[in-house]
């Protein structure tokens, strides 16, 4: 039996990159054996051996046990190797997501890959080589049990315990089945139906998955070698290989090596119970392959976590991040995190802003009390004073009689406003009236003379002024509009550019409009000014004549 | 042997149905659902029923009719409620064997296990219908034992 597996690993070795193999330890070599065992033990055929092809080429070069029936083997098993990766490859995309647990398989599956597909096909034809197990694409290789145990340890550290539904759940789900398939594999794989999953148990639904990823049909029922009870049973074997043992350790730290020879020398003692009835001794085996495990476990932990840790970053379904414990929960935190940290983009500060120059002084003051009420305080008055605009208008009137003659561009500005023609021909004429518009808008209250005519930006202003002066305005309007439109027709005629004098005037509207407006607020604030100079000089009057009266008063109190 | 098998959930939807197809299965679809007014005025009268096997198996529901087409059945409903009231009701032909109370008992108990087996699969949301092929191989059994 070992010989046979020794040739064919020897055999194997050369279809498949040495140096990969040796990465890759129990791989084959120890499936390979393990089948042996298992032939004979349940068979005792010596026939090649069944290469399931899942059956990982066998990778030990250290075993050498020439046997007569290794070419048959050699050709199998190179066809079953390159089969083999196929499965595991497809499983590598569940496995690498997850961080193989031994480095080497991120290697091995592109070569693992072809081999496995060619194994595959070939493995349908020695099936009248092995009459013993048909069913070679459900047995499960060493390599694969290994990744499998590396697998269940990751969701459930003790390997003799289960792991829930739930948890077994969220991990298949990983392997983006459909759910009707994933229920079925369940179904088939957890034979006491107890909606928790054993070591073997689990192994069998993994393989389930990873022969359904490469297309597989599933089958009606669990095949034989996925039983649990020949799970269980060939639990042991793997631990076998001493060989395969060092290729695994060489794998693993060194350190481990020792580990390593212990686990053999119990995976001896394992064999060496097999032959009591398998069920029975399940459980001791369980025991010693717990030791074993544990072993293993303490060092595979410490590669598993940084596989894992690897696994939630390329991981495809937000449940891994959530199933996963240990390593792979801190990546899943860490990136919850970070989509939280995303999820959650700054909220800019509430801003204090959207107030208008009077709204804004009036929360300044009860917001700061301090130097701005100084500046803002002024404003505060200008809202009730804006109420007697009557008035102001009055005082206003004033200005305006003195500014008629600078207002009278209102009249003149409407008409120009409402014809663009008048205003394309006035294009001249409004620009020279502009500029000596800026110029007055400091001096509207001051009145510059009002030979002037366009003063746009007063117009609005006084408009109810000029309601009330158009009857007084019209006189001198009506003589100025006609003689500006004349003015305006003679230099239209000369002037054909329409469209931009229209651009043009309409800026110059905006900008007449603009100025009308800082001219009616500094009419406004000039009231004001005056008005409160006026309160002031009469406050001041009153509080004189008081203060007379209290000092006349004084003299006749303290006497 | 069973002509039809139901099951249904709580809110009185199936969950799995399934009858012979040589009959028309509306007709099943339809006394299955006259069965449930039976079934839930019996578990009303249980009033706090007891956990107690007996009392999950609420026995013939309908008198026993004849259906009047070839092959002439005598059709029974037999209902059986679980504890989380979920119900299962069998329409069986006993125009061949008769079957007695503890063969439709025993054919519950399967069911009931079955169901339970489909519970256990953390892939099945309580309410989905039922595609296990465990539960399909199992109701097939039942239904061809006879046959």
């Amino acid at each position: 039996m070992m010989s046979k597996t020794d040739a064919e690993i020897r055999f194997g070795n050369p279809a498949e990159l040495h140096g990969t193999k040796v990465q890759i330890p129990y791989l084959i070599t120890e499936k390979n054996t393990f089948k042996r065992m298992d032939d004979e033990d349940k068979q005792q055929e010596t026939q090649s051996p069944t290469m399931s092809p899942l059956a990982s080429p066998p990778s030990s070069p250290p075993h050498y046990q020439r046997v007569p029936l290794s070419h048959g083997y050699s050709k199998l098993r190179s066809s079953t190797e390159q089969m083999h990766p196929a499965p595991y490859e497809a499983r590598q995309p569940l496995v690498q997501p997850e961080g193989p647990s031994s480095g080497a398989p991120g290697a091995k599956p592109p070569r693992h890959k072809a081999s496995l597909i060619r194994s595959f096909s070939v493995e349908r034809e020695p099936h009248d080589n092995s009459s013993n197990y048909p069913d070679e694409p459900w047995r499960i290789t060493e390599e694969q049990r290994e990744y499998y145990v590396n697998q269940f340890r990751s969701l459930q550290p003790d390997p003799s315990s289960f792991i829930s539904g739930s948890v077994a759940k969220n991990f298949f789900t990983k392997s983006k089945l459909s759910i009707p398939e994933l229920s079925y594999i369940w179904e088939l794989s957890d034979a006491d139906c107890d909606g928790a999953l054993t070591l073997p148990e689990f192994c069998a639904a993994f393989h389930l998955i990873v022969a359904r990823k490469n297309g597989y049909p599933l089958p009606e029922g669990l095949p034989p070698t996925l039983q649990p009870e020949y799970l269980q049973a060939a639990f042991p074997k793997p631990k076998r290989e001493c060989t395969l043992f060092d290729s695994y350790s060489e794998s693993m730290p060194a350190n481990q090596q020792p580990r390593d020879l212990n686990r053999m020398e119990l995976s001896i003692k394992d064999t060496a119970d097999f032959p009591v009835p398998t069920q029975d001794v399940t459980s001791d085996d369980k025991q010693e392959q717990n030791k074993t495990r544990l072993a293993l476990k303490s060092t595979a932990d410490e590669a598993l976590p940084k596989d894992m840790s690897e696994d939630p970053a390329t991981s495809k379904d937000s449940n891994s991040l959530k199933a996963r414990p240990r390593s792979r929960s801190y990546s899943s935190t860490s990136i919850e995190e970070a989509m939280k940290r995303g999820e959650d983009p700054p909220t800019p500060p509430p801003r204090p802003q959207k107030t208008h120059s009077r709204a804004s002084s009036l929360d300044l003051n009860k917001v700061f009390q301090p130097s701005v009420p100084a500046t803002k305080s002024g404003l505060l008055p200008p809202p009730p004073a804006l109420p007697p605009r009557p008035c102001p208008s009055q005082i206003s009137h004033h200005n305006v009689n003195s500014e008629r003659s600078a207002h009278p561009k209102p009249p003149t500005q409407l008409p120009n406003y409402g014809d663009f023609r008048l205003q394309k021909q006035s294009e001249q004429v409004s620009e020279a009236e502009i500029h000596p518009q800026l110029n007055r808008a400091p001096s509207q209250v001051a009145e510059s003379s009002p030979t002037k005519k366009d003063i746009p930006h007063s117009q609005p202003p006084s408009k109810p002024i000029r309601r009330k002066f158009r009857p007084e305005n019209s006189a001198t309007e009506s003589q100025e509009p006609p003689s500006t439109v004349g003015g305006p027709v003679s230099a239209a005629s000369g002037k054909p550019h329409a469209a931009v004098q229209k651009q043009s005037s309409k800026q110059k509207k905006a900008i007449q409009t603009a100025i009308r407006k800082n001219k009616e607020a500094n009419a406004v604030l000039a009231r004001l000014n005056s008005e409160l100079q006026q309160q002031l000089k009469e406050v001041h009057q009153e509080r004189i004549a008081l203060e007379n009266q209290l000092e006349q008063l004084r003299p006749v109190t303290v006497l | 042997m069973a002509v039809c098998v139901a099951v249904i959930a709580k809110e009185n939807y199936p969950l799995y149905i399934r009858s012979i197809p040589t009959e028309n299965e509306l007709k099943f679809h339809y006394m299955v659902h006259t069965s449930l007014d039976v079934v839930d005025e019996k578990i009303s009268a249980m009033g706090k029923a007891l956990v107690d096997q007996r009392e999950l198996y609420l026995g013939l529901l309908y008198p026993t009719e004849d259906y009047k087409v070839y092959p002439s059945y005598q059709l029974c409903r037999y209902g059986y409620v679980t504890n989380s009231k979920v119900k299962f009701v069998m329409v069986v032909d006993s125009s061949n064997t008769a079957l007695r109370d503890n063969e439709i008992r025993s054919m519950f108990r399967k069911l009931h296990n079955s169901y339970t087996d489909v519970m256990c699969n953390p892939f099945y949301n309580p309410g989905d219908r039922i595609h296990s092929r465990a539960f399909d191989s199992m109701v097939t059994s039942m239904m061809i034992q006879v046959c």
